[in-house]
């Protein structure tokens, strides 16, 4: 036994035994601090703000930000209403939009609503430009006449399937919202007001299929989805865990105790939250889940050790010190590589992944601490009994693998190796998908009513674009104005766009309206004057609310477009965007080239932002990893080595959802450095004892490896269905982060056991060939085990 | 100014019955006995007289336009004003505009009513035509600032119901708050509070409230310059629109009075020779 392992081992020993000696105090102890970091927690608060999900410097939010100060804010409640027997447009249904319209100028914040009856509808009558609402009191309307007014909506290219479907069956309510963001109780009043507007409907008009949808909705479904998922996860999450103890501990006490250890790390966690004073999203409160998985392994590996222990007739605290001392450095090095796993993710553009790393960080150093200064104290308090039995069991499913790989590592070194590589290379296959309104299961609200907008209105995402003039007052040039439109027009024949709103519209119905509703000027005005005087005509006519501000600039030196395309994914939306750039590139003047904004745009390269500020977050994990197996396992060769079985995994993991799913969303870019963190600690528990046998016991390669599979191979086995059963249950998340982190680290961890089982001892027999140090017989390293 | 931030009047009718016991000293009795809706009223009527027998006016005025993100615009106009005598008719009003040079030469006539949308016309000079605008709701932003037209052109004592709130220091001087509600339709506000002063009667601060009754919009009026006649204007006028973070200010030139305008000059048919 060398020095180092007598040191840390002597040290263990003492520490356990004055643990154990102030039991009480201990306990009180450790019962003082965490209670000190949960009270922080009365801060926390959830964030209601999709925005949360970028970080300050990322450069899509910084140019939507710029976007908004020019025109308008863009948060939005869409209403979309239906007959249930889908006939059309009829005079109830009128009255019910007039209705959600006249009510929703009275949602807190709410600056504009749009639809189809205060569309402002223009016509001429001689010299008079006649500006009113298209529809009001369309009960009251004769059949005809209210067929003659839907037949305008659905001409009019600023509402047709927009806000009326080409069947004039559904119809939508769009307001646009400005929100102070000085108090976080905003988002849910308006979203409480919106839906009060929605019950009311709905008991009016039974018949009527009334959807909400909308960025502020969104924003609201993030708490609610937070909030759901803690209501049946979590008591899920603790049932799992409570029966896995019993099982494996076998013991009310040693349960009760682990359970006391993993609650106090998770307590820690979110009091962290509260000290950082961090807005909670569905994603860092994944953090509880995952601390109550990965906190649980460090008290199951000592006290199964101690279970095996008084099994060979070992007295209650002496037992308790020596697996502790055995386990010491095992739970230590596993716990420090999943915290730089974990705060590795403060590489991320992505705020809520810091805090996801950072809060799961303190719950791994709580657990890690606890079960070195609680647990011990707690076990002696507790009775905890276990039946002596016969020495240990030789031939064991553990043996039998074991003497699997001797017999042929070179074989299982190529099979599994190339299978391993062929699946590693499929994993940047993968592509990237993350459409915001999928971030939430059918179970939310959200999600159902947004589906069925897209499904029978058309248009849904928007992609903003506010192209330049080139000089004040440029917007009426004719130039300009011929480009803008034949921009609309390239876009309105696009596959993926469902609607276009184009000033240029505007223009060219004033222009008929100005030739006595002559259709054959429904063309662009040919003089810039003339253009900007129709403009003036018509800002003066506009009523409250309705106007031109939120699409024209001040200086009227840029105009907004937006596309709003229908039921598309992100590689659809990031193809149309290119599109769009090299059309305005080829074919407008340089001053023209604008850049496609807002929430749509955002989300549709989150994934690649936050994969490319985790490369760097990846490099440091896994080099900081490889240092620290390098050091406490005192060899840079398996140090080296380990890096293996430990990468890969996550590759492979990649590789099989690459052939299973294909489409992966921005838990692609954080899962590599946690799983890495979460899957190294089976190595380091095979790893350690390997190096036990090999250096204090002095096995040969073989002896060694049948002694670390024999000695944790169990414990390693049942941390892997531990870690499994918990990330498999952060899969059932409501929301598509969780669910595709949970689904894809429960894969990793399992891929992590097979390899850590095949791979590993193939590797350390075909690498690790050095002689024994010294050889004792199989009588001895049974004893000493 | 002193800047107030609130939503409802604070004054109780316990704390109004106060002021009025402790205001005996310049608050005749007539006054106290008064209802603060009478009281309210009384106080835009003695405001609205104040202006009285000006005439006619004829002012030059720019106009700068500012976003959240601090860009900002010009416009410059002229605004010919002709007093109609009538209370329960509105004054008449011709808006030139001179810059941008887009729009150059259009001139505005705008004959004001009380409960009904104003009459008006649009000289576009680029069709070399006059287009009558016929909307019921014209509450939307002149030239895309943040003013109504209603918001800047003289406002009509009885477009509005009145109700007195209180006292208040405004600046140096002391200003009734008085809060008045639209009569005409379709406006694009529920209510207004006023801060009139108590030494020239003129308004010096508007709050505008928007339909879910929430502030909107904010206009201060500052520069006072008397005229002949007891004739007081403001000459320069900012408006701050609190949702969306935008403000515009007026900034007026020195007004002519008693031009010699007529009604002649406030036809249809005059604003293709406007010049």
């Amino acid at each position: 036994m060398d020095k180092f392992n007598r040191l840390i081992d002597s040290l263990a020993v003492a520490w356990t035994k004055q643990v154990i000696r102030l039991r009480w105090l201990s306990v009180f102890c450790s019962l003082l601090v965490t209670g000190f970091i949960f009270s922080f927690t009365a801060d926390l608060d959830f964030a209601t703000n999709y925005r949360v999900f970028f970080s300050g410097q990322n450069p899509d939010l910084v140019s939507f930000e710029e976007f908004q100060k020019t025109y308008t804010k863009n948060d939005n409640f869409l209403f979309v209403i239906q007959a249930k027997d889908k006939t059309g447009f009829d005079g109830r249904l009128s009255e019910i939009a007039e209705r959600i319209t006249a009510e929703a100028w009275k949602i807190p914040y709410a600056i504009r609503v749009d639809s189809v009856p205060n569309f402002q509808h223009t016509w001429a009558n001689g010299d008079d430009l006649t500006v009113e609402d298209l529809i009001s009191n369309g009960r009251q309307l004769a059949p005809a006449i209210l067929a003659e007014k839907i037949q305008i909506a659905l001409s009019e290219p600023l509402l047709s399937n927009f806000l009326i479907s080409k069947n004039a069956a559904t119809t939508g309510i769009n307001v646009i919202l400005q929100y102070p963001e000085k108090d976080l109780a905003e988002v849910p009043a308006a979203a409480a007001y919106a839906r009060q507007i929605v019950s009311g409907i709905e008991r009016d008009y039974p018949d009527i299929r009334i959807a909400l949808s909308g960025t502020s909705m969104m924003n609201n479904a993030f708490a609610e989805a937070a909030i759901k998922d803690m209501a049946t996860l979590m008591p899920l999450m603790y049932l799992v865990l409570l029966l896995v103890a019993l099982l494996s501990l076998r013991s009310a006490g040693a349960t009760l105790a682990t359970l006391v250890v993993i609650i106090l790390s998770t307590m820690v966690a979110i009091g962290c939250a509260g000290m950082m004073g961090i807005l909670l999203t569905p994603v860092s409160l994944m953090a509880p889940t995952i601390v109550l998985t990965l906190a649980i392994a460090d008290s199951i590996h000592i006290l199964i050790s101690m279970r095996e222990l008084m099994r060979s007739g070992i007295e209650k605290d002496q037992a308790l010190i020596e697996a502790v001392r055995i386990n010491f450095l095992a739970v230590s090095i596993t716990s420090i590589t999943t915290i730089v796993g974990f705060l590795a993710l403060n590489f991320s553009d992505s705020p809520p992944f810091n805090h996801l790393g950072n809060m799961t960080a303190a719950g791994i150093a709580a657990a890690w601490l606890l079960s070195l200064c609680m647990l011990p104290a707690l076990i002696s308090l507790l009775p905890m009994r276990v039946k002596t039995a016969g020495g240990p069991h030789e031939h064991n499913v553990f043996s039998t693998l074991a003497d699997f790989v001797i017999a042929r590592p070179v074989k299982v070194l190529w099979v599994s190796g190339s299978l391993a590589a062929g699946l590693s290379i499929l994993a940047f296959t993968n592509q990237l998908n993350d459409v915001w309104t999928k971030y939430f299961d059918e179970s939310i609200q959200f999600r159902a009513d947004t589906d069925f907008a897209i499904q029978h209105l058309g248009a849904f995402y928007p992609i903003e674009f506010s192209i330049p003039a080139g000089r004040p007052g440029g917007i009426s040039d004719p130039q300009y104005l011929q480009k803008l439109e034949e921009f609309s027009a390239w876009m309105r024949q696009h596959p993926s766009v469902k609607h276009v709103y184009s000033l240029t519209d505007i223009f060219k119905r004033l222009n008929k309206n100005m030739h006595g509703d002559d259709q054959s000027y429904y063309r662009l005005p040919e003089d810039a004057q003339l253009s900007m005087q129709y403009l003036l005509l018509y800002e003066l006519s506009l009523p409250y609310g309705l106007d031109l501000n939120d699409r024209i600039n001040i200086d009227k030196s840029a105009s907004r477009m937006t596309a709003t395309l229908g039921d598309v994914d992100t590689i659809q939306t990031r193809r149309f965007m290119t599109e769009a750039q090299n059309w305005l590139t080829e074919n407008t003047p340089q001053y023209m080239w604008a850049k496609p904004t807002g929430p749509t745009q955002m989300f549709s390269y989150i994934a690649k932002r936050n994969i490319e500020s985790m490369l760097r977050g990846n490099a440091v994990a896994v080099t900081l990893i490889a240092i620290i197996l390098m050091l406490s396992l005192r060899s840079i060769h398996l140090g080296l080595v380990s890096v293996i079985p430990n990468a890969i995994p996550v590759l492979v993991t990649f590789g099989i959802w690459s052939l299973s799913v294909g489409m992966i969303g921005m838990a692609a870019a954080t899962v590599t450095a946690t799983s890495l963190g979460i899957v190294v600690d089976d190595t380091v528990h095979l790893l350690t004892k390997y190096l036990r046998g090999r250096r204090e016991k002095g096995l040969s390669t073989p002896q060694a490896i049948r002694f670390a599979l024999n000695t944790v191979g169990k414990a390693i086995t049942i941390n892997t269905i531990i870690l499994a059963a918990g990330f498999s249950i952060l899969a059932m998340s409501s929301f598509k982060i969780n669910q595709e982190s949970g689904m894809l680290t429960a894969m990793a961890v399992a891929a992590a056991l097979l390899l850590d089982f095949l791979l590993l001892p193939a590797l350390l027999l075909v690498f690790d060939k050095k002689p024994p140090q010294q050889t004792l017989s199989q009588e001895a390293i049974h004893a000493r085990c | 100014m002193h800047v107030v931030n609130r939503r409802k009047p604070a004054v109780t009718p316990g704390l109004m019955l106060c002021l009025c016991m402790l205001g005996g000293l310049y608050c005749s009795v007539s006054w106290c006995s008064q209802s603060p809706e009478e009281k309210g009223y009384q106080i835009a009527a003695r405001s609205d007289r104040s202006d009285r027998g000006f005439s006619d006016s004829v002012v030059e005025l720019d106009m700068v336009l500012r976003n959240s993100a601090g860009r900002q615009s010009a416009r410059t106009l002229r605004i010919k004003t002709l007093e109609v005598e009538n209370e329960h008719l509105g004054d008449k009003s011709l808006v030139i505009f001179d810059h941008p040079k887009d729009i150059k030469g259009a001139a505005l006539l705008s004959h004001a009513k009380i409960l009904e949308p104003d009459d008006q016309w649009l000289f576009l000079p680029a069709l070399k035509r006059v287009k009558r605008i016929s909307s019921s709701n014209k509450s939307g932003p002149f030239v895309g600032s943040e003013f109504a037209f209603e918001d800047f052109t003289a406002s009509e004592l009885n477009k509005y119901t009145y109700k007195w709130l209180g006292e208040q220091p405004c600046g140096e001087l002391t200003c009734d708050v008085v809060e008045r509600y639209p009569r005409y339709k379709n406006s694009g506000y529920t209510r207004q509070i006023s801060w009139l002063d108590q030494r020239v009667y003129q308004i010096r601060r508007l709050d505008f409230y928007d339909r879910k009754d929430t502030l909107l919009k904010t206009l201060e009026f500052d520069d006072y310059r008397e005229y002949a006649g007891g004739i007081w204007r403001a000459h320069r006028f900012s408006m701050r629109n609190h949702q969306t973070e935008k403000s515009t200010d007026l900034i007026y030139s020195d007004y002519r009075f008693k031009t010699g305008l007529t009604d002649n000059d406030f036809v249809k048919g005059m604003l293709k020779r406007v010049k």
